[in-house]
Formats: structure tokens, C-alpha cells, sequence
């Protein structure tokens, strides 16, 4: 049976994406807790065969390999991240606050995330992606914390980093408009608030690039 | 102080028998709430007003929803019979199996239902299946959990009753033994563990369902 237990020297390698709001998840909890990673730039058109070798199931980025063994899904990772490296706790500790916090990450990947990317080039589907960041929205509103996580940043935070970044990205690069003040006045103040945190800022893409990558992507022809 | 336990459930759905399994497995005295999935109760929207589903577990008042949150919710409060394993890789690697169940193997294996058998639909629900055949092959175990039942062998319920349910219903073949040799051995050890055996809903009620479908 395999376990991995901190050693002297832990060995850490993450395989991602430098665009990926899933790598980037990883990325900021590695931050967070202050351990030191490399960082293996994969060619999504190309992918190693170290990757195919440590995700054989889904072949996606991102990995974790810690001491030489393979951890994937972004949010398995997190929470693997925080079971190992006690410091500046991601979950919370309490049972009923942790199961709220992973119901909000499963919401933000299961309804959020998806209805927002299925209304880029798709201007009918733009109400529908709205529909879910209102219960986003109201969340903030009911904790009336500056994060979800509370005082700190937390598990939702770090999943949310997809309407926090990506969402503003994309609304630039495609002259829609998803997230605005009026509508989500505590999601906006959040996205600030989140993405001016140095462990944040520190694992974010240039902006521009991923503008660019929207236009490319999505964006009508000239 | 005693808990009160509740679960608002609808026997014969896959994510339902969940957590009721693993309340059985850890002895725990729960009330049902049978949930009318076509006019759900006042209570279960004011549980779950984000997906208004079921299952829904309230635990002393606070109630807590998707069955995979639930099943760890389950497993921290309740220490007993671990859900779980203890080890952070082993917990990783079982957390990735119970996604990779509900993001990958359920939807190939439904599409493949409601195609009836279509040649396409189920190649690809055996493409998903047979990552699972393969983890049970290379684990050498009697359950995913490893001796015991475990969290990704609640999750795959689906597949130890639900898929022989529906090949029974809509005359369709869907695990073949001779392809998934150690997924039909494991599901007749699952379904017969007492504490599974009383949590999976009786085998004619979702044969009865997939009729319908």
C-alpha cells in the first residue's frame, strides 16, 4: 500500500497549464501553505508521456506529484494539499462548515462554471449563466464575510478564481457582459478583494494573454 | 444529547441509497423522508433551495446535500466503520475514483440505457467501465475500499444493481461478464454486505422504474 508522508526534502511537481483556472487552483494552495513546487509547463496539443503515465483516466492537467505519486482532479488535489501541509488550513475544521464548503466547490464546478463558458459566443445562453452566480451571490450576502472562506480565503475562494478572473477576461475579449455591479454588487467587491491577495496574484495568467485566448477562441471574425 | 438524523431520500434513485448505506455501515438511528420526486415537500426545498434534490441529510437541523459531500460528512462525525481511508494518498486516490464514477462512468452507462443498447453508447459506457475493471484488477481486493467496504464502493451502487436492473428491464446487455469479470464479482460481494443489502432499494422496484423509462 502506497503512503506518502512528509519527508526532509518533500518532492513536488505540478503539471499544468499556465490559462487553466484548474491549475491555478492548485497553484494558490500551493502558495497559501508556502511549498516550494516546480512547475511543468504541458503542451495541451502535445502532452508528455509523464503525464499520460501519472493521469492515465482523464489525461488532463492538472497533476500533483508528491514524492512520486500522482494525485489528480484540481479539487482532490486541494483538499490532498491540505490534509498533508497542516499550515493555513484551506477546509474548515468544523464537519458542517467543511461539508458547506465542498457543496459551494461542487456548485461552482457543477452549475456555475458551465453555464458561464456555454454563453461565450452564445449571447441567448448569458441569462442562463447569471441564474447560478446569484446563489453565489447571496452566499456573500448571508456570511457577510469579505470571503467565502470567511476572514481568509478558502476552499470556494480558490475554486470561485474562475468568476474572480477568467469571467472578466472574457466579458473584455467578447464585449458581453455576465457579472455586472448591479446585478452581483458582493460578487464584484469579492473578485477584488480575492484577486489582490499576493498568493492570488502571484498564480494568475497575464490578463492579456487570456483576453487574447478569448478573442482567438470565441470571438467573431473581423 | 441525542442526534437527530433525517433523510430526505427516494428509494430507487443511485444517490439516494447512498448515504443510507453508509449510515448502516456506522449504526446510525436516522428518520426517512420518503421524497415525491414530481411534488417535493416544502421541507426538502427549504433544505436544498440550490438544487432542491435529493438526498438531503439533516443532522441535528442542519442539512447537508450531494450525496458525495454527505458520504464525508457521514464519515467525520460518525467515526465507527471508517468510509474513508485513513491515509491522505489512499483518501486522494478514493476521492478521485468517486468522481471519476459520478463525472464519467454514470452518464456513459445512462446514455447507454436510454439508447436502449445502441453499438455506440455502449462502447463508450465501456470505455468508463473498463477503467474501473482495471483499478479492481490492480487493487487484487475484494471491494475498491480494500477488504471492506468504502467510499467509491457506495458510489458505484449504481453499477452493482442499477446497470443489472435496467439490462433486466430493457432486455439489453450492459456489464458483460466475460469483458467485466472483476466488476460482476465485485457487485454480487457488494450487494450482499448486510449493512449494503439493507440500504440498496429491492431490486424489482428499479427493475420497475427502468419499465417506465
Amino acid at each position: 500500500m502506497k503512503s506518502v508522508h512528509r519527508k526532509m526534502t518533500d518532492e513536488v511537481k505540478l503539471y499544468g497549464f499556465p490559462g487553466s483556472p484548474f491549475g491555478c487552483r492548485v497553484e494558490t494552495a500551493l502558495k497559501l501553505k508556502g511549498i516550494k513546487y516546480e512547475f511543468i509547463q504541458e503542451d495541451l496539443s502535445n502532452k508528455s508521456a509523464d503525464l499520460l503515465k501519472y493521469n492515465p483516466v482523464h489525461k488532463k492537467i492538472p497533476v500533483l506529484v508528491h514524492n512520486g505519486n500522482p494525485i489528480a482532479e484540481s479539487v482532490v488535489i486541494i483538499e490532498y494539499i491540505d490534509d498533508i501541509w497542516k499550515e493555513v488550513p484551506i477546509l474548515p475544521q468544523d464537519a458542517y462548515e467543511k461539508a458547506q464548503a465542498r457543496f459551494w466547490a461542487k456548485f461552482i464546478d457543477d452549475k456555475c462554471i458551465p453555464a458561464i463558458y456555454n454563453s461565450y459566443g452564445n449571447v441567448e445562453a448569458v441569462a442562463e449563466a447569471t441564474e447560478p452566480l446569484q446563489f453565489l451571490e447571496n452566499e456573500l450576502n448571508v456570511k457577510g464575510k469579505k470571503f467565502f472562506g470567511g476572514d481568509n480565503i478558502g476552499l470556494v475562494d480558490i475554486c470561485a478564481c474562475y468568476m474572480a478572473f477568467w469571467v472578466g477576461a472574457a466579458e473584455e475579449a467578447l464585449g458581453i457582459k455576465i457579472m455586472t455591479k448591479e446585478k452581483f454588487p458582493k460578487l464584484k467587491k469579492w473578485c477584488d478583494s480575492y484577486i489582490n491577495c499576493q498568493v492570488v496574484k502571484d498564480s494568475l495568467p497575464p490578463r492579456e494573454s487570456l483576453v487574447a485566448y478569448y478573442k482567438w477562441r470565441f470571438g467573431k471574425a473581423e | 444529547m441525542s442526534d437527530i438524523v433525517k433523510l430526505y431520500a427516494f428509494r430507487g434513485s443511485p444517490y439516494s441509497c447512498r448515504p443510507e448505506i453508509a449510515l448502516k455501515l456506522k449504526g446510525v438511528k436516522y428518520e426517512f423522508i420518503q421524497e415525491d420526486l414530481k411534488n417535493k415537500s416544502a421541507d426538502l426545498i427549504k433544505y436544498n433551495p440550490v438544487n432542491k434534490k435529493v438526498p438531503v441529510l439533516v443532522h441535528n437541523g442542519n442539512p447537508i446535500s450531494e450525496s458525495v459531500v454527505i458520504l464525508e460528512y457521514i464519515d467525520e462525525v460518525w467515526k465507527g466503520v471508517p468510509i474513508l481511508p485513513q491515509d491522505a494518498y489512499e483518501k486522494a486516490q478514493a476521492r478521485f475514483w468517486a468522481r471519476f464514477v459520478d463525472d464519467k462512468c454514470i452518464p456513459a452507462v445512462f446514455k447507454a440505457m436510454v439508447s436502449r443498447g445502441e453499438e455506440q453508447a455502449v462502447a463508450e459506457a465501456h470505455v468508463q467501465m473498463q477503467f474501473l475493471e482495471n483499478e479492481l484488477k490492480a487493487k487484487g481486493k475484494k471491494f475498491f475500499g480494500g477488504d471492506n467496504v468504502g467510499l467509491v464502493d457506495i458510489c458505484a451502487s449504481y453499477m452493482a444493481l442499477w446497470v443489472g436492473a435496467a439490462e433486466e428491464a430493457l432486455g439489453i446487455k450492459l456489464m458483460p461478464k466475460d469483458k467485466f469479470p472483476k466488476l460482476i464479482e465485485w457487485s454480487d460481494n457488494y450487494i450482499n454486505c448486510p449493512a449494503v443489502k439493507d440500504g440498496l432499494p429491492p431490486r424489482e422496484t428499479v427493475v420497475g422504474i427502468y419499465k417506465t423509462l
